[in-house]
This record gives C-alpha cells, sequence and structure tokens, in this order.
C-alpha cells in the first residue's frame, strides 16, 4: 500500500491486463464507428458521387447547409419537430406525473405500462399504423365527419400545411410515455416533509406543483428533453415510410437528407457533411442541456 | 384532501390519454383480425396469409439471426470491457472511457454512408456482417457505459478477498462479479435486443437482398408494394412488433429502468 492518498476515482489495481479486456469491444468500436466518422469528415471534404474520383470541395459542403435553402428547410423541420417531440411531451408529461404522483390513483401500474408500450414498437409499424390513421378514408377523418367537421377532413401526410405537424404528432405519442415514466420516477423521491412544509405556509395544489415539485424534477427534465431532442433531429425511419420528405420538401429532415443525397441524388460529400453537422449539434445539444441542468441545480 | 370531483376529473384525463396511446395500436390490431382485403377469410388466416405473401417468415429469420449475434457478442464484448473500467487503473483510461461514450450519442446516420462505401468496395455489403457488425460497435458503447457503472458499484471487498485467494481476474469476472450481476446484464440484453430488432437505417442502406432484408425492412417494403388493401400490412405489422413487445411485457421493470437510467450519465 502506498502512503498517498489515492485520490477520489479510479478504483482498483493498477493492471496491465484491462487491456487485454478492452481489446476485443474497442477493435469493433474502432473499426466500425470511430474509423466511419473519420472517413465522414474526409468525405465532407469532397465533392463526390460515390462512383468516380471526388474532387475537392474544402468546406463548400459545410457553407452549402447554410446556403442551400433545401438543407436550410431540412434543419428548420427539425426545430419544429423538437416542439413536437420534446415540448409538447415534456408538459403533458409533467401533468400527467403531477396527477398521478398527487392522486394516488389505482391502476398506475396498468396506467404506467400502456403509456411505455409506445417505446418498445419498432418505429416502421408506429409509421405504418399512423399512415393509416391520417389517410384519407382513415379514422381521423372519420371522427371528424362524425363531429360534423367535414370542413377540415383532409389528406393529412399529403397536405403542404399539415405533413409536418402531422409527423410532429407521432413523436408527441411515441415520447410522452417515456417522459411521463422519467419525471413520476423523480416525483417519488421528493421528500413528503417537502410538501408538508409547503402546506404549513399554505400553498395551494398549483403553487405547490412550482414551489416543490417542479424544482425537484429538474434533473428528470433536463435526462427528458435530452432524450427527446435528440430523438427529434435523429427522426428518420418515421419520415422514410410516411412521407419520403414530401409532399414536396414540406417534410425532409437532416437525417433523410443524408439518405437522400447518398443513395438518391449521389451527392455523397454533402451527405457526409449533413451528418457531421448533425453529429456535433447532437453533441453540443446534449452537452449544454446538462450544463445548464447542472448550473441550475448548484 | 382531495374531492371527488377531483378524483373524477384525474381518471378523465388518465383515461384519455391511455386511449390516445393505444389508438394506433387498436388500429393495427383490429384491422389485422378484420375481414381479408380480398373478402373471406378473416382472423389469424391473416397472418398466415401476410407470412406467405409478405414473406414475414424470412424477414423474421434474418432478424432473429443478427439480433442472437449482436446481443450475445456485445453483452460479453460489454461485460469484459466494463470490468475493465469499473475495476482496474491503467494508463489512458479516462481518455479511453470517453472515445467509448461518443459512441452513445453517435447517430448512426452519420457512421452509415461511409461505412457503406468502404465495406463496397471490400465486397462485404449484402453481407450478414455489414448489417450486425456496426450495431455491435453501437452497442458496445452503451453496454461499456452500463456494465462499467454496475462493476463501479460493486462490492470491492469480495474481490479483494478472491484475489488473495489466488483467483485470476478472469476468474473473478466471471464466478465472482457475474452472478450477482444478473438484472444488470438482463437489462443491457433486453435494451440490445430491441435497438437491434427495431433497427432500420443500418439494414436498408447495407443490403439489397431479399433474403437478407430484417423484419421492420421488410415491412416497409412490404408497405411500398402491397397496395390492395390493408389487412395484410396490418398482420405483418404485428407480426414485427410481437417479438419485443412479448418481451416488455415479462420483463417490463427492465426496460423502464434501461431506457430511464441509460440516459443518466455522469
Amino acid at each position: 500500500m502506498s502512503s498517498k492518498p489515492r485520490a477520489a476515482g479510479p478504483p482498483g489495481e493498477p493492471r496491465r491486463v484491462a487491456y487485454l479486456y478492452l481489446l476485443p469491444a474497442f477493435a469493433i468500436y474502432a473499426v466500425f464507428l470511430l474509423y466511419p466518422i473519420g472517413r465522414a469528415v474526409q468525405i465532407s471534404l469532397y465533392d463526390w458521387d460515390g462512383l468516380t474520383l471526388g474532387t475537392w470541395a474544402g468546406l463548400d459542403n459545410y457553407v452549402a447547409i447554410v446556403a442551400d435553402e433545401g438543407l436550410r428547410a431540412a434543419f428548420g423541420h427539425a426545430l419544429v419537430l423538437i416542439v413536437f417531440y420534446a415540448l409538447g411531451p415534456l408538459v403533458i408529461g409533467l401533468a400527467l406525473a403531477a396527477i398521478l404522483h398527487h392522486a394516488k390513483v389505482r391502476g398506475l401500474g396498468f396506467f404506467r405500462t400502456v403509456v411505455f408500450l409506445p417505446q418498445v414498437i419498432a418505429m416502421v409499424v408506429v409509421a405504418v399504423a399512423w399512415r393509416r390513421v391520417y389517410a384519407p378514408d382513415g379514422s381521423l377523418n372519420g371522427l371528424l365527419s362524425a363531429l360534423g367537421l367535414d370542413g377540415l377532413t383532409r389528406g393529412w401526410l399529403g397536405d403542404y400545411t399539415f405533413a409536418l405537424p402531422a409527423v410532429g404528432v407521432v413523436g408527441t405519442w411515441f415520447e410522452t410515455g417515456l417522459v411521463t415514466v422519467l419525471l413520476l420516477a423523480g416525483m417519488s423521491r421528493i421528500p413528503p416533509e417537502l410538501y408538508e412544509a409547503a402546506r404549513l405556509d399554505g400553498c395551494g395544489a398549483v403553487r405547490e406543483f412550482f414551489a416543490v415539485t417542479l424544482p425537484s424534477v429538474r434533473g428528470e427534465m433536463a435526462v427528458a428533453l435530452t432524450l427527446t431532442v435528440i430523438a427529434a433531429l435523429r427522426t428518420f425511419d418515421l419520415v422514410y415510410v410516411t412521407t419520403r420528405g414530401g409532399p414536396g420538401t414540406s417534410t425532409t429532415v437532416p437525417s433523410y437528407e443524408v439518405y437522400h443525397r447518398a443513395f438518391g441524388l449521389g451527392q455523397v460529400g454533402s451527405a457526409a457533411a449533413v451528418g457531421v453537422t448533425l453529429t456535433v449539434v447532437i453533441f453540443a445539444i446534449s452537452f449544454g442541456i446538462n450544463r445548464f441542468a447542472d448550473r441550475r441545480v448548484s | 384532501m382531495i374531492s371527488r370531483a377531483e378524483r373524477a376529473a384525474n381518471y378523465v384525463i388518465l383515461t384519455v390519454f391511455a386511449a390516445f396511446a393505444l389508438y394506433p395500436i387498436i388500429v393495427i390490431l383490429s384491422a389485422a383480425l378484420g375481414p381479408a382485403d380480398a373478402g373471406g377469410t378473416a382472423g389469424l388466416a391473416n397472418f398466415a396469409a401476410a407470412w406467405e405473401i409478405g414473406r414475414f417468415g424470412t424477414y423474421l429469420r434474418t432478424s432473429l439471426a443478427v439480433s442472437a449475434f449482436v446481443v450475445v457478442v456485445s453483452v460479453v464484448l460489454s461485460i469484459m470491457s466494463g470490468y475493465a473500467f469499473g475495476t482496474m487503473r491503467f494508463r489512458g483510461r479516462t481518455a479511453l472511457f470517453y472515445l467509448f461514450m461518443l459512441g452513445i450519442m453517435m447517430p448512426s446516420e452519420a457512421i452509415a454512408v461511409p461505412l457503406y462505401f468502404d465495406l463496397r468496395t471490400l465486397g462485404l455489403t449484402d453481407t450478414f456482417w455489414a448489417i450486425a457488425l456496426p450495431q455491435v460497435a453501437l452497442s458496445v458503447a452503451f453496454g461499456t457505459f452500463w456494465m462499467r457503472a454496475y462493476f463501479l458499484a460493486s462490492n470491492r471487498a469480495i474481490v479483494e478477498a478472491a484475489r488473495i485467494d489466488g483467483a485470476s481476474s478472469w476468474r473473478i469476472l466471471w464466478q465472482v462479479l457475474l452472478p450477482p450481476a444478473r438484472p444488470a446484464v438482463v437489462t443491457l440484453t433486453v435494451l440490445v435486443f430491441m435497438w437491434t430488432w427495431n433497427e432500420f437505417l443500418i439494414p436498408l442502406i447495407m443490403v439489397t437482398k431479399e433474403s437478407l432484408r430484417t423484419a421492420p425492412l421488410g415491412l416497409a417494403f412490404f408497405q411500398g408494394q402491397y397496395t390492395s388493401g390493408f389487412t395484410l400490412l396490418a398482420a405483418g405489422s404485428v407480426i414485427v412488433a410481437t417479438p419485443v413487445v412479448i418481451f416488455y411485457l415479462f420483463l417490463q421493470r427492465h426496460f423502464v429502468r434501461g431506457l430511464l437510467q441509460g440516459a443518466v450519465r455522469e
């Protein structure tokens, strides 16, 4: 035993054998993830159609993300999806979790099973189901007709104005259960004394929510936002199956542009640049949200 | 405390939301069990028809093989790398760990495109390996993070005792540390299984051969080609979704814990 006090953190023995345990995982990780992301950066600096020899393009492919209207629109659509994937579920999830936490309702286990279910269903299946709901002869229009609102019926996914919100609502449907269960877990860890103190101070249910519940689940809110914002930015399967970016380009998103440019348009360099940018944006956002949450806590 | 009216209102809100969550699932299930597109058969016969016409039998076989391979390989490799990060000290430990963490957030979109062109040069696209190995790489990033957290919290005294008894690091891992780690390993297993089974982009890019299509990919193609009704499409959807849903109903705790805690990074 050395007399030097060991810094907090690395526990365990100094062992060279550690490298052997790491080697197999690291080898696959390096070949199939680290190397490709490096190659993506390299390819993004070229004009390349995937077949012939590429030509050096410098940062042109990155400049195009700001300058090209189609790419700018794709990132803009992703921002709209963030509202539906992240903000919507956060607001609804806070309300549902507060009710469940406060009211001690019966059937909590069943409710949790049901709202979490969308998380485990393959997105392709989700997309097939919602295509049916949104179809011109689908059940959403059926519902509107039954309510006497025939004027509102339309082919939702084929409508220039409504296709993107329609895709977004699927995201809200998909993420709300995750956010609710996450917040509920956070609320169950709030010490009851905090509520008693609030009640002694004469807080009503609403003030109690803002004074006690909301600040206590700030960490969970940050996690929920990180997960859902990343999910919104990564939307691919849903758009591929429901709209293919259409009608026109009204539902294109960055991930779809990566695929479409590489394999549809033969603009591999541009596709790689979009992919790299998307990666950087995702890292920046999750880092930013977590930093923000940390600072607020301390 | 809580008034009757408030209680009733709460139940109404929760019921409405549960109905919203279940609605698309009910649409699919009722269509799959309803009358066939061509009229005639109804109910379970639709699944047999989808199995034949939609060729879901082939797709399920591919999905099963890919999922089994990815789950077994990435869980074993993650246990080993998590063990190294969680219980040993070595040069470059922190830097290497952060390198692994990059992969947790890495969107597969960014790596799939360059990977496709490099694998094509090597003649490896349209193979089982082109679908499976990139997913192992994505899964070991999370798996390493997950198992490291477990081993960091594991009982150090037992490890020390086993070392003094002369047990090798290999024996300590598999015979001392792993048996009590079963819940953590089960959680990792179900998550990797779900992610692999539901993965769409990587198989979409890597294979064109029909025999190598995974279940979600097969469903997407079936949707594009089969336009004479919705019943078989719905039946196919149920076939694709069912394996994960069954796991979820039995191991719900693990899904919830994994998806919630997996996100809570330090």
